[in-house]
């Protein structure tokens, strides 16, 4: 029999090679032609983790931190890997419900596609974080990832030090080369924006190999593969956070800004903007909402003033007139003008406040009494300067000056988006009157700071510094130094390191300005606002606008004889410089002198610190806000009631009319609130349009109010048209 | 007898006990690469006899001296007693619906004590080996009839029907393998092609459209009759078996195989073998899923496909040269369930890549030749039967492990011979190995 079927072991064998040679065929389709393999294999098995590394630390002058790093964690998910997670425990832990986790998932797979990893929950507090942790196993695809925070221990400085938020698609379109992912933070704002690639320091990514239960099994290919994270580096400024502190408080209740600067090296010393907010108010997990309503609120607490508030400067511009003038040779010191209480050589009549004679017999006196007269008269010098002929030529050498001394340009501070206002191109004027039909007579208020220049808070400040230093300035600027400067590093601060020397007038021409100013403080408009054992000089402005109530300027440097700081304070619709703008700018300089101020003194601190400067148009808005929101609470309360209502009325019999009524009725409800509350929507419209020309300040209309002319009137209004 | 104790060596083939011991020792080898974990003290664990590597290494001793045992005992012993192992084997798997115990799901195992348990099913596969030779050798059968192909079948299935019943549905299969050594013994050829169109038609329901497949079915029917119709008009028998054939196969196709999925099928098992051929089962139709929920039970629902994939991501992640001695990231992170018993494969494939599956093939495929070689040298019916039956088991346990891990299988519970962790299963095929060793080293004698 076994002879018979001999031939039959052949064809065991056969179907033995047959199967092996399936399995072979099936193993090279598997191990040589699939390629997703090994890649379903990285994604398995390889947990990349994103090392952040600490970002640069900035500190103040006094090398105290102004900001520092604190850990939070974020709940990140990755959608597509997310299939298997308990959602309703997850949901239960977040305090939401599953249609909001839902949207939420669809908000992120539409906005950053289903395979990246991005943030489900971010700043995750730290109870919340401790319970994910313990039952991160029930969630496949989601993950706990680390980062640091910025806490800001004094406070202060919010418009300065900026923000850092989340980089979202348009950020990373700009910023391909830069190596942003999803989910990382980056500066947006302030100096964290301006110094972004020195305070981030570099990522580091460590290649963890993980089990089935994701637990780390330990370094992938023993860290090969890994980078280590760099820290950012630190940034040293030349605030003093001190300062920086009282100014923002005499400013609160006011809107307005305060810039002081170390004419020395340009370092500025303490900006701000009022109103303001607390920095710690956009971090952590109130962020969103917090920044949603700083972004709506119409009197823009996120808008730094300082560097992009545009202010017609009025008297505070008079010292630098005097200086181009001097400049020119135009003018000696001795230069004196007959001033009777107005100005009239142009046929307007420009008002000065003093009428007795002499008061303007030289430049020293004609400043420290702040004459228009004399002022108007040494503009229209230097328009009409026969040395270039015409008064176009005349303005554009005036106008070069004012560039030069900073105004109208920007000073390249290291903030972003600085403004760099106004003076006014020639083209404006042959647009407005013509070619060749304005003359010194037509723009003459811009000698006393009106017409159409403006200037921001810190192009005063600079303004300022230039004085003091007798002729050059360095660029205002906030670092002074980076941690382990670098080569590269001179991108950031070469700029602020050369000296700009503006003009080389002799010291006596500057004296004569100086004494002038210092004279203000003596017997002048700020013979009232003193700084306890220092001579100051100083020049109070109060600009007309066309948004109600004068501008309170105030420019100062001090002491006199040695210049250390330069301030510019503006307060918005506050009256006289001398009021409230004045002895705003003698604190600032006070404490930075002094160190301290005098114990005497506190009370007052505390009184312009209350006194509520704010116009009644903004208060009007916040009431309105307050309104709205109380009627809606209100009317969300009815309506949960008559809901209430409706049901227990629909579960005692009568079903379909009373269900019918009663929301009917609360509709009822909403109408006669609304009636109530008139013009919720016009004030939403109107104000805050109304608002934001107060502060970008288009100031053509100023110049109206001088020119009692009818012609001349309806000449500007034509204009305008 | 003393003489012979002398020359035990005698007439072993040295080549299956080399390949045995290769064997063996890569199985230890892959096991090791299961357990470890860097940063552990291996040695101290492998000497602390712990961890598995150092048990299957435990086991390998004792098979080593049960091997000596079984090349030292008188080959006439294993004819004398099959029959009677038969009887034994049956009556402890018998015993285990009473005195089993619960492992895994399965009433298979009787305790034994010490925490040892024993699987007569595993046992029986060696009983079966032999009593199925003992069958086959008798001086007055014709394995030509019918009857005496029954009583063969019989001997086969009757432990494959009771591994059925305890849930082992992977041990109830090994059995079919005998098949192949009784085809060798004559088992008319046509009952392996039913049995593989058979297995292609399951296929072809399961991959294709219902419809579709009737029509297909249909038309080759009818273009038969065409080829064949002047055949048909000489033998009206020929369609008459055309016609059956036709309606026994739409029969299986539209009814049978749903049947069978939806009634004798639990809900994983059609999951796994729908998944084998990429395709996803509804439990809502199962019977047994149906009367679980009626029991208040959550019966489940998902595919489950977790297992096939992370087996296919280890092998395939191998690549062509493989990713290196406890390299593997699948099987370092424990990715694949299973992975040091049904699922070693996979370490081998992901550590040693296609080089290393070939020439680990090779060395399987080059056993398994050998003892066909083996088997066709001997005299004795005997002998030549048991060696074919050994020579089966082995094929289909290692193509059935190897298939399921590379996602050509369903997943079932069949051990890699000599490779996947655990004493009753090297065991086994020591036994199965070393008696066929004893037989071969004495095939001068003739065995009745």
């Amino acid at each position: 029999m076994s002879v018979f079927n001999q031939s039959r072991s052949r064809v065991v064998q056969i179907i033995f090679l047959l199967i092996f040679v399936v399995i072979l065929i099936q193993l090279i389709n598997l191990q040589i032609f699939s390629s997703k393999y090994k890649l379903a294999a990285e994604n398995n098995a390889i947990y990349r983790k994103i090392v952040y590394p600490d970002r640069g630390i900035i500190f103040d002058r006094k090398k105290k931190a102004m900001l520092e790093n604190t850990i939070s964690y974020d709940l990140v998910v990755t959608p597509i890997e997310s299939k298997g997670a308990d959602t309703l425990s997850l949901c239960a832990l977040l305090n939401i419900d599953t249609a909001e986790y839902k949207k939420r998932m669809r908000e992120i797979v539409f906005k950053y596609t289903a395979v990246k990893p991005s943030v489900f929950e971010a700043l995750l507090s730290q109870e919340l974080y401790a319970k994910l942790y313990e039952n991160m196993y029930k969630f496949p695809g989601f993950n706990l990832t680390d980062r640091s925070v910025r806490t800001y221990p004094f406070n202060t400085g919010a418009q300065v030090l900026g923000y850092i938020a989340e980089v979202d698609t348009s950020f990373l379109r700009r910023h391909k080369e830069d190596g942003y992912e999803m989910g990382d933070y980056a500066g947006m704002n302030g100096l964290e924006r301006t110094y972004e690639k020195v305070l981030m320091g570099e990522r580091g990514i460590k290649r963890f190999v993980r089990d089935n239960k994701s637990r780390i099994q330990g370094a992938y290919e023993n860290g090969m593969f890994d980078t280590t994270a760099v820290a950012g580096r630190n940034l040293y400024t030349s605030v003093d956070v001190e300062v920086q502190q009282l100014a923002e408080k005499l400013l609160a209740n006011k809107i307005g800004s305060a810039v002081a600067i170390n004419p020395k090296t340009g370092g500025i010393i303490a900006m701000v903007s009022s109103p303001n907010y607390n920095p710690n108010d956009l971090t952590g997990s109130a962020r969103r909402k917090n920044l949603g309503r700083m972004l709506l609120d119409t009197a823009r607490p996120m808008f730094n003033r300082a560097i992009k508030g545009q202010y017609p400067p009025g008297s505070t511009f008079k010292p630098l007139g005097a200086v181009i003038a001097l400049d020119e040779g135009l003018i000696t010191p001795d230069y004196g003008f007959p001033c009777y209480g107005s100005y009239t050589n142009c046929g307007v009549i420009v008002k000065c406040e003093h009428k007795n004679a002499g008061h303007a017999a030289s430049l020293r006196l004609a400043l420290a009494n702040s004459c228009n007269s004399y002022f108007s008269q040494v503009f229209r010098m230097a328009i009409d300067n026969p040395e270039y002929h015409n008064s176009t030529l005349g303005y554009l050498k005036w106008k070069d000056y004012m560039n030069k001394f900073g105004m109208g340009t920007t000073l390249d501070v290291d903030l972003p988006s600085e403004n760099k206002a106004s003076v006014p191109d020639t083209s404006v004027y042959n647009r407005a009157y013509g070619r060749n039909r304005w003359n010194s007579c037509t723009i003459l208020t811009l000698g006393i700071g009106q017409d159409k220049m403006t200037a921001t808070p810190m192009q005063l400040a600079n303004m300022m510094c230039i004085i003091a230093n007798k002729g050059y300035y360095y660029t205002p600027h906030f670092v002074d130094s980076i941690e382990h400067e670098q080569r590269d590093d001179t991108v950031y601060l070469a700029k602020y390191r050369k000296k700009h020397s503006v003009i080389h007038t002799s010291d006596t021409v500057f004296r004569a300005v100086h004494d002038g100013m210092h004279d203000v403080t003596v017997y002048g408009t700020a013979s009232a606002i003193k700084v306890p054992g220092v001579e100051y000089c100083a020049k109070t402005g109060t600009a007309q606008n066309p948004h109600g109530k004068n501008h309170s300027l105030f420019v100062c440097f001090a002491p006199k004889d040695n210049p250390k700081i330069a301030v510019a304070v503006i307060v918005e619709n506050a009256g006289y410089g001398s009021t409230w703008a004045g002895p705003i700018g003698a604190f600032i300089m006070e404490k930075y002198l002094n160190d301290t101020i005098a114990a005497d003194r506190l009370e007052e601190v505390e009184r312009i610190s209350k006194a509520d400067l704010i116009p009644t148009a903004i208060k009007d808005w916040y009431v309105k806000k307050e309104n709205q929101r109380q009627a809606k609470i209100f009317l969300e309360a009815e309506a949960a009631k008559a809901e209430r209502e409706a049901e227990s009325k629909q579960s005692t019999n009568d079903e379909e009319e009373n269900s019918e009524k009663i929301p009917l009725g609360s509709e009822k409800n909403i109408e006669q609130l609304e009636m109530i509350l008139p013009d919720n929507k016009n004030s939403k419209s109107t104000l805050p349009a109304n608002k934001k020309d107060s502060s970008k300040k288009k100031s053509t209309n100023t110049t109206t109010t001088y020119m009692i002319d009818d012609n001349k009137k309806w000449l500007v209004k034509k204009s305008k048209a | 007898m003393s003489t012979r104790n002398i020359f035990v060596s005698k007439g072993v083939d040295w080549t299956i006990v080399t390949l045995y011991a290769i064997l063996v020792g890569i199985g230890i080898l892959c096991i090791f690469m299961v357990e470890y974990r860097s940063g552990t003290n291996w040695l101290q664990l492998f000497l602390g006899g712990k961890t598995n590597y150092s048990k299957q290494l435990i086991f390998a001793g004792v098979c080593t001296l049960v091997a000596t045992f079984i090349l030292l005992a008188d080959s006439k012993l294993f004819t004398a007693f099959a029959n009677l192992t038969y009887v034994f084997g049956i009556l402890l798997m018998l015993a285990t619906f009473v005195i089993g115990k619960d492992i895994k799901g399965s009433r298979s195992w009787i305790a034994l004590g010490g925490g040892f348990n024993l699987q007569p099913a595993e046992l029986c596969k060696i009983f079966t080996a032999l009593a199925l030779a003992k069958y086959l050798s008798m001086q007055n059968l014709d394995f030509s009839k019918k009857r005496s192909q029954l009583i063969a079948v019989g001997i086969v299935l009757l432990p494959a029907l009771l591994a059925r019943l305890q849930h082992e549905t992977g041990l109830a299969l090994v059995y079919l393998s005998f098949f192949i050594a009784m085809y060798r013994e004559g088992l008319p050829a046509e009952i392996l092609v039913i049995g593989i169109s058979f297995g292609a038609l399951v296929v072809a329901t399961l991959i294709v459209d219902p419809n579709i497949l009737a029509i297909t079915l249909t038309l080759i029917a009818a273009i038969l009759i065409y080829i064949l119709r002047r055949q048909i008009k000489r033998n009206s028998r020929l369609l008459m078996i055309i016609v059956a054939t036709w309606a026994i196969c739409v029969g299986i196709q539209r009814f049978a195989v749903p049947y069978i999925f939806n009634n004798v099928f639990e809900c994983y098992q059609s999951q796994r073998i729908y998944s084998a051929v990429g395709k996803d089962y509804d439990c809502t139709q199962n019977k047994h899923n149906k009367s679980e929920i009626a029991a208040g039970l959550k019966g489940s629902f998902k595919p489950d496909d977790y297992n096939v994939r992370q087996s296919k991501i280890a092998i395939g992640s191998g690549g062509f040269s493989g990713r290196g001695f406890l390299k593997g990231t699948q099987t370092r992170g424990k990715y694949v369930p299973e992975q040091h018993t049904d699922f070693i494969f996979t370490s081998l494939g992901e550590a040693f890549g296609f080089i290393g599956c070939a020439i680990f093939l090779m060395i399987y495929l080059f056993l398994l030749f050998r003892i066909v070689n083996i088997a066709e040298r001997q005299r004795s019916t005997f002998s030549r039967v048991y060696a074919y039956s050994v020579a089966s088991i082995l094929f289909f346990h290692i193509a059935v492990n190897v298939c399921m891990t590379i996602g050509l299988f369903p997943i079932i519970g069949i051990a890699l011979p000599l490779i996947s962790y655990g004493g009753s299963s090297l065991l086994t095929f020591t036994v199965l190995i070393f008696i066929l060793l004893r037989l071969d080293a004495d095939r001068q004698m003739v065995l009745r």
